[in-house]
Parts: C-alpha cells; sequence; structure tokens
C-alpha cells in the first residue's frame, strides 16, 4: 500500500468532470478568515493556501460537504455538481 | 404542466427506496428522483448492515440481492501506538439465515434496491437533480428538477445527510460540525484466499472489526475493517469539529491507522480500488430537524437519524425503517386526500412507535458522552500497557493485578475521574 498521498488516492476514482465548478469560495470573506477550516476538513484537499491565498480545485471534490458545514462565515458557496457529473463511485 | 404525482421523492438511498417500493405497492403513482448517474453512484458507507428492516420487504432479501458477505465474526480492537488489545466474537449461529449481518457495498446494493422499486412500479429517473421545491402558498407542491417543474401531492427528501431540501422547506438550519462525524474509506482489493486466510473465514463468511485508540490523536473517532468477498472496507470515521480544531485531516488518521501493525499486517499487497468519504449525522435527538410540514417529509440521513453510541453507528436500518414510515403516512394521507401539515404529523407517531426514536431517545446523552477524549487516548493506552504488563515475564518478581492496573492508571488518570466516566458511561449507553 504505496498509496498515502491524497491526489494519488483520487487519482484512482471515476469522476465525470463538469467544465462548470460546482464550488466558489467567498474571497472577499476568506482573506479575513485566519482558521482556514476548509484546508483540513476537505479529504480531497481541495483547498490549499498558496501565497495567503485560499484556492480551490474542484475536480477531486467527493461531494461529501464538509466544507459547506464547518466554514462558520459562509465564505464557501456549495452546491450539489450539476447531475450526472462529479465523483461516480464504483464501489461505495 | 406535467403529471401529478401522488409522491416524489428525492434520493435513491436506502430510505428513498423503500419509501418507493411501499407507495408502489399501495398503487400509488410514484417518482424516485436521483441525482447519481445510477442509484449509489454518489454514496459509500462503513459497510456493514444489520437488522430486520430490509427482510420485512423481502424476505430472504440475501438470496438475491448483491451482499458480499454475511458477518459471523466481530472484532474490537483497542490500539495504542504499537500494541492491540482485542476481543473477537464469532458464532456459527450468525451464519445461518436470517443472518445477522452482511459487508455491502453502496454501489452494488442501492442499484438493486432501486431496481426493486422500478419492479414495485415506481418511476426511477436517474442523472436527474432537484433543484428546488414547488410551493402552492405554504405548501410543498412538488420540485423542480433538469429545467422541469415536477408537481406532487407530496415530497419526500431522502437526500441524505446534507438535505438541501429540507434547509429549502425551513424544517433545519446549518448544520453545526459538531453533530457531524467525517468517514474515509478505502476499498482494498486482495485475493479472496488472503482475505480469508488473514481473517480467519470460510467460504461466505465475513468480520466487522471496529477499533479505537492512538491513531485518531484524541480526536472522537474510530477505524473500521470489513471484509467483502475481494475487497476490504478501510476507513475512519470522526468528528467533523475536532479536524478543523486539532487542524490535521481524516487522511492523516487513516493513514496513521493503516500502519498500526495490528492493521498493516492485513492490508499488506492491496491495491487501491476507491478512495471516498462521506458524512454521518451523529448529533441524535438533539440535531433532529422538522420531521415534516405541509405537503413535504423527511427520512433517512435527511432527518438525522443514525444511532451512534460509539459500539454502533447505524445508519440504513433507521433510513428503511423511517422510509417505510413516510410510506405509510402517505398511504394514510391519500385515503384521505389531505397532505396538509396536520395529517403527515402520522409520521413522527409512526417513528415514535418503531425503534427509530425508541433507539434514538434511549441513547439521548450518547452524543455527549462520546466527545470524551480519554476513549480515544488514555483508556486505550492504559488497556493495552495493563495487558503487556501482565504477560511480561521479564525474571522480576510479579505484581498482583490491582496494583497493575493501579500503575497502569496513574498519570494518565485520576481514579475518581475513571469511576466517574465509568457512571456515565453506564447512564448513557
Amino acid at each position: 500500500m504505496k498509496l498515502s498521498k491524497i491526489e494519488d488516492k483520487l487519482a484512482v476514482n471515476k469522476y465525470d468532470i463538469d467544465k462548470e465548478r460546482h464550488i466558489r469560495i467567498k474571497e472577499d470573506i476568506c482573506v479575513q478568515c485566519e482558521d482556514h477550516p476548509c484546508t483540513y476538513v476537505c479529504p480531497a484537499d481541495c483547498f490549499k493556501i498558496r501565497e495567503g491565498h485560499i484556492t480551490l480545485s474542484y475536480e477531486g471534490c467527493l461531494e461529501c460537504g464538509s466544507c459547506r458545514i464547518v466554514c462558520d462565515k459562509d465564505g464557501v458557496e456549495y452546491a450539489l455538481p450539476r447531475a450526472g457529473f462529479g465523483i461516480c463511485y464504483q464501489y461505495g | 404542466m406535467n403529471q401529478k404525482f401522488d409522491a416524489v421523492i428525492v434520493g435513491a438511498g436506502p430510505a428513498g427506496c423503500a419509501c418507493g417500493i411501499v407507495l408502489a405497492k399501495a398503487g400509488l403513482e410514484t417518482l424516485i428522483v436521483e441525482r447519481g448517474k445510477f442509484a449509489g453512484a454518489k454514496n459509500m458507507w462503513g459497510g456493514a448492515f444489520y437488522g430486520p428492516s430490509l427482510s420485512e420487504l423481502f424476505p430472504n432479501f440475501w438470496d438475491e440481492a448483491p451482499v458480499e458477505r454475511y458477518i459471523s465474526r466481530h472484532k474490537f480492537s483497542l490500539l495504542s501506538k504499537d500494541a492491540a488489545f482485542s476481543a473477537d466474537f464469532t458464532t456459527k449461529k450468525f451464519g445461518e439465515p436470517p443472518y445477522n449481518g452482511f459487508s455491502l457495498l453502496r454501489s452494488k446494493f442501492d442499484r438493486w434496491f432501486a431496481s426493486k422499486a422500478e419492479q414495485a412500479g415506481a418511476v426511477v429517473a436517474t442523472g436527474l437533480e432537484a433543484e428546488d421545491l414547488l410551493w402552492e402558498g405554504n405548501a410543498v407542491a412538488g420540485i423542480k428538477a433538469g429545467g422541469d417543474e415536477l408537481p406532487a401531492n407530496v415530497v419526500i427528501a431522502c437526500d441524505g445527510v446534507n438535505s438541501i431540501l429540507a434547509e429549502k422547506a425551513g424544517l433545519r438550519g446549518k448544520i453545526s460540525p459538531r453533530d457531524i462525524k467525517q468517514g474515509v474509506k478505502e476499498v482494498i482489493q486482495l485475493p479472496r484466499q488472503i482475505i480469508e486466510q488473514r481473517f480467519n473465514l470460510q467460504g461466505e463468511e465475513g468480520t466487522a472489526w471496529e477499533f479505537i485508540g492512538s491513531f485518531s490523536r484524541g480526536l472522537p473517532g474510530g477505524a473500521f475493517i470489513y471484509t467483502n468477498q475481494e475487497n476490504l472496507s478501510v476507513g475512519v470515521v470522526v468528528q467533523l469539529d475536532k479536524l478543523a480544531e486539532k487542524e490535521v485531516s481524516a487522511n492523516d488518521l487513516l493513514e496513521d491507522f493503516k500502519r498500526h501493525p495490528e492493521v498493516a499486517n492485513l492490508l499488506a499487497e492491496g491495491q487501491l480500488m476507491e478512495y471516498s468519504a462521506h458524512l454521518v449525522p451523529v448529533g441524535g435527538k438533539a440535531m433532529m430537524p422538522g420531521l415534516y410540514t405541509d405537503g413535504m417529509l423527511v427520512a433517512g440521513d435527511a432527518a438525522g437519524l443514525t444511532l451512534s453510541t460509539g459500539l454502533v453507528l447505524e445508519g440504513a436500518n433507521f433510513a428503511i425503517a423511517s422510509g417505510k414510515a413516510a410510506a405509510e403516512t402517505v398511504i394514510r394521507a391519500k385515503k384521505r386526500g389531505d397532505f396538509s401539515k396536520k395529517s403527515l404529523s402520522h409520521y413522527p407517531q409512526l417513528l415514535k412507535q418503531s425503534f427509530v426514536l425508541k433507539d434514538l431517545t434511549s441513547f439521548e446523552k450518547a452524543p455527549s458522552l462520546l466527545e470524551n477524549p480519554r476513549f480515544y487516548s488514555q483508556y486505550p493506552e492504559m488497556v493495552c500497557e495493563l495487558a503487556e504488563k501482565v504477560f511480561t515475564s521479564d525474571g522480576l518478581p510479579r505484581k498482583k493485578l490491582w496494583s497493575m492496573l493501579r500503575e497502569s492508571q496513574r498519570g494518565k488518570i485520576s481514579f475518581w475521574r475513571l469511576l466517574r466516566d465509568l457512571l456515565r458511561i453506564k447512564r448513557s449507553l
């Protein structure tokens, strides 16, 4: 079992990636946030801090909804991916 | 204007399918809407399913449903950094119908369950997302899906833990991360014979193995391994707010768990097939949203109906039972031609009569008990240390058990705190 990094694990999953992003972050809110809980709770590591800013890559999202629940500043605009898109579990 | 359904069910998981089957069998025009490409595409669970709720719908379901293995062996381990103290229970009784439980994978199971709903006469529309509710005055009157309006007498929201519809109906506000556990899971493939050798299984026998201990770094949570036919479900479940507070990711805990010597041997040479994540509502009765309003009911995870007692984390059985209760309520409402809030108030009454709300009431105090960090660090360490002392033969004079226990407990936890924790367990579980 050599895969321990999240990005390697996500590469095994099946996705139908939408061109349209289903999660957005509200920059003006995120700039003021100090704790960045989204960066820890996202199991797909979608939220990263780069040069003091939060960046979001929605492609590997597992659609668990943790980011939305954990952000108490409403900085995460989370909608479900359009029907048929997103993660497609083969095992579950 | 589209055809008006008696009921539109949102979500083809265990709650939605059970509800759809009961409604369709009673002859009601029923539509199940599922946003995944197929039922199960968006779902994950730990992977062990117990309880009689499904065999009430389909006696001997195990003969046709895609069950992986029946659970004949239950194990529970306390892990310290490099030691494990385990309890192991097996009985041949669990290997005979009606069986006690099964390991299952959602992607296969939900597809089977949805096909049963179709056979019963419900329409199952996959790849269709419920975007919003339709309203007639203050009453829910259907859904908007795929740009269309789908009117219905009743909408049953079985759309899971993140239930957007329950929120839109004003039945609940924002969920607190304290009431949520995050599960991350890997499906790890191994040859069938290797699984059976490593877990001491024969034929279709299976193991459900739960763990608590050092890997969770004191965070409230645990880990599991369930044996499937040709793969293992391996995961951790941990309280969401604590991940943010302690600044760790559930994947880090999962990696620590997989590296524990007791676990690493079981997984050696395995191949990762899937990495998944899902949330579990564990707040119990206190987090339950409104369960009904005019023209709408909420069932399953969407209604927060799971039982978490530390030893048990059960949702599917509650989902199926609540889906059936919702269906019975709608059938009764249809006979009366009354889908108002008052008529639908029959639903919580049915839940109160069944194990669903009885169990949630019995274990009302469990969620706060389970936040106690001592269960996840000091106690597993203490037990492993004590076992090590009992089994160590180092040529020194042996001590009596009681004094070894006091030695293991000292420095970790005060005697009175230990007593108080025991009393709280007695009261809560």
